[in-house]
């Protein structure tokens, strides 16, 4: 074995916490708002606009339903366009945010649509502004459904990222395709397949463990 | 004339909604008035469009057609700030409370404070004044999830009233909760009126809650009223089949029938009487005046808005004309007489 494993894998584990933490980040709070617009278009007791909600409900559809690979290549003008360069793990970091913005609407969606709609009517019937509703009783309510919602965008994120390698993006799972696959050396693989497993595992106790420390009425 | 006597009324009032199957009018032309300061009915089958009514009076239904005035002010065409300013002044409590699962009691409380921007020092005022008047001031760092179903309730009476409303509606506020705590629930609404004047509108299918506490209701039926007055009236005298199918579900009694072949049909008799002629021998008076036999048979006591309302269902034997003659002066003393098995 010709490189330093240890070398390689503390690279990899940065890039992949950087690419994954960046577009977390940002796909969360775009990707909230754009789920709190699809369900706001939708309920009758808030703005409902069929058109305005359809149009915004194909775009996430489509970006939903294209393969992240697909995606990656499809986006690399617009890549270039904002990050100024189609490699490196920066490049990844355009694509990954594109799909986990259309992954977590849907996730922060379903979280509002599950908020009692009674406890909305209610609120409604006292005079509370709609900016109110939304911050004192909407989002509060469906707080735990938006903390899972992140932790499975998380996950998926994860994964999505291994696939970095196609554009030098690097990451944990790049270096297992590289090494473990592409060069046969299946202790990589293993390797970086058991650091993936515990990370993930971390993860989901982690979001776990806040959802319930936001679910406080348990 | 629309002067300060009436809080509500509905003038001509329709609501109906596009279906798949065409226009379903779930309010139909309801004309109706309820008095300022009183605790009012409103009752019918699950569908009767009952809640759709009551949900006109804080616009979460708006009218198709039709007035709605409150304290003589035209509402229906309230919108934005104006309509919230408006709901501020209306509680309303619901079946299932409604309470937001992630805000403690005094949170809940205080939300339409918030709302309406009421400054923070009197935020605190008022929460703690509304949890004592509903009872809860020791539970107002609990969730919800904790609370009983009348708890539940209290807090979500307290959030009704945190603006200082003058109207509360109750849209089956008691449906969800045992008989036990339907009562205590509904003394604390009567509390409230007679402290704070606050008119009430509850919407029931359950008729003991209109017995126990309005003083005038009103009965749905697929849309219409059919009817309303005085409760007393209504329920010891109802006019319309509805009233008198809906009422007969709680309150008739139905004879064995092999009793009603011993004492024959034609013999039985069903007396309605008020509180106030309770205390006369209607009963012996007649027996001894006309020499007739009298056997009860069923007999009870309901208090309708406080007042006792008794029903005695009796078998009255002897001669024809002696029969006849007793029978007439009964009916002289007490509200109401029936003759004959069938019409109980």
């Amino acid at each position: 074995m010709n490189f330093n494993l240890q070398e390689a894998l503390k690279t990899s584990l940065f890039e992949t916490f950087y690419m994954v933490g960046l577009s977390l980040v940002i796909s969360v709070v775009v990707g909230g708002i754009l789920g709190l617009f699809l369900y706001l278009t939708t309920s009758k007791l808030f703005f409902k606009n069929v058109i305005v909600n359809q149009t915004f409900g194909v775009v996430v559809n489509i970006l939903r339903s294209i393969p992240f690979i697909i995606l990656l290549v499809l986006l690399l003008p617009i890549t270039k366009a904002i990050v100024g360069t189609t490699i490196g793990a920066k490049s990844v970091v355009v694509p990954l945010t594109v799909t986990a913005i259309a992954f977590y609407a849907r996730l922060a969606q379903a979280a509002f649509s599950e908020v009692d709609k009674g406890v909305i009517e209610a609120a409604n019937a006292c005079g509370a502004h709609p900016v109110k509703i939304i911050f004192g009783i909407l989002i509060p309510e469906a707080l735990v459904g938006l903390v899972n919602g992140i932790t499975v965008t998380t996950i998926s994120l994860i994964g999505y990222s291994a696939m970095a390698g196609t554009v030098g993006g690097g990451g944990i799972g790049d270096l297992a395709i590289r090494y473990g696959y592409q060069r046969y050396e299946t202790e990589v693989m293993f390797v970086c397949v058991a650091i993936l497993v515990v990370i993930v595992q971390l993860i989901q106790l982690t979001g776990d463990s806040a959802a319930k420390k936001v679910k406080r009425n348990s | 004339m629309i002067g300060m006597k009436y809080m509500i009324r509905f003038e001509n009032l329709s609501v109906s909604f596009a279906q798949k199957t065409g226009q379903l009018h779930a309010v139909n032309n309801v004309s109706l008035n309820i008095g300022k300061g009183q605790i009012y009915g409103l009752v019918g089958a699950s569908g009767a469009g009952k809640s759709t009514l009551l949900r006109t009076i804080n616009l979460l239904e708006r009218p198709t057609s039709g007035k709605v005035f409150v304290n003589g002010n035209l509402i229906n065409g309230l919108k934005g700030e104006e309509l919230r300013k408006y709901r501020r002044n209306i509680g309303i409590i619901f079946q299932h409370f409604n309470l937001a699962s992630s805000k403690t009691v005094r949170e809940n409380v205080e939300f339409p404070l918030k709302a309406a921007n009421v400054p923070k020092v009197q935020i605190r005022q008022r929460v703690e004044e509304l949890l004592e008047l509903v009872g809860l001031s020791d539970k107002s760092e609990v969730y919800p999830s904790k609370l009983s179903g009348g708890q539940k309730q209290r807090v979500g009476i307290a959030r009704a009233l945190a603006n200082n409303a003058s109207i509360l509606l109750c849209d089956e506020a008691t449906s969800a909760l045992d008989p036990e705590t339907t009562t205590s629930i509904l003394n604390l609404l009567e509390d409230i009126n007679k402290k704070y004047g606050i008119t009430i509108i509850i919407i029931t299918h359950e008729l003991d809650v209109v017995k126990a506490i309005c003083t005038e209701m009103a009965v749905m039926n697929s849309g219409h009223v059919v009817e309303q007055g005085r409760v007393i009236d209504i329920i010891s005298n109802p006019q319309d089949p509805f009233t008198k199918k809906l009422i007969s579900h709680t309150e008739n009694f139905n004879l064995p029938e092999y009793v009603v072949k011993q004492f024959g049909s034609d013999s039985i008799l069903r007396i309605t009487y008020l509180g106030a002629d309770a205390t006369n021998p209607v009963l012996s008076e007649a027996s001894k005046a006309y020499d007739v036999n009298i056997s009860i048979l069923h007999g009870k006591i309901d208090y309708i808005s406080h007042t006792p309302v008794g029903t005695l269902i009796v078998s009255i034997k002897g001669d024809q004309e002696d029969v006849q003659k007793a029978i007439d002066y009964i009916k002289n003393k007490t509200l109401r007489v029936e003759v004959g098995a069938n019409e109980l």
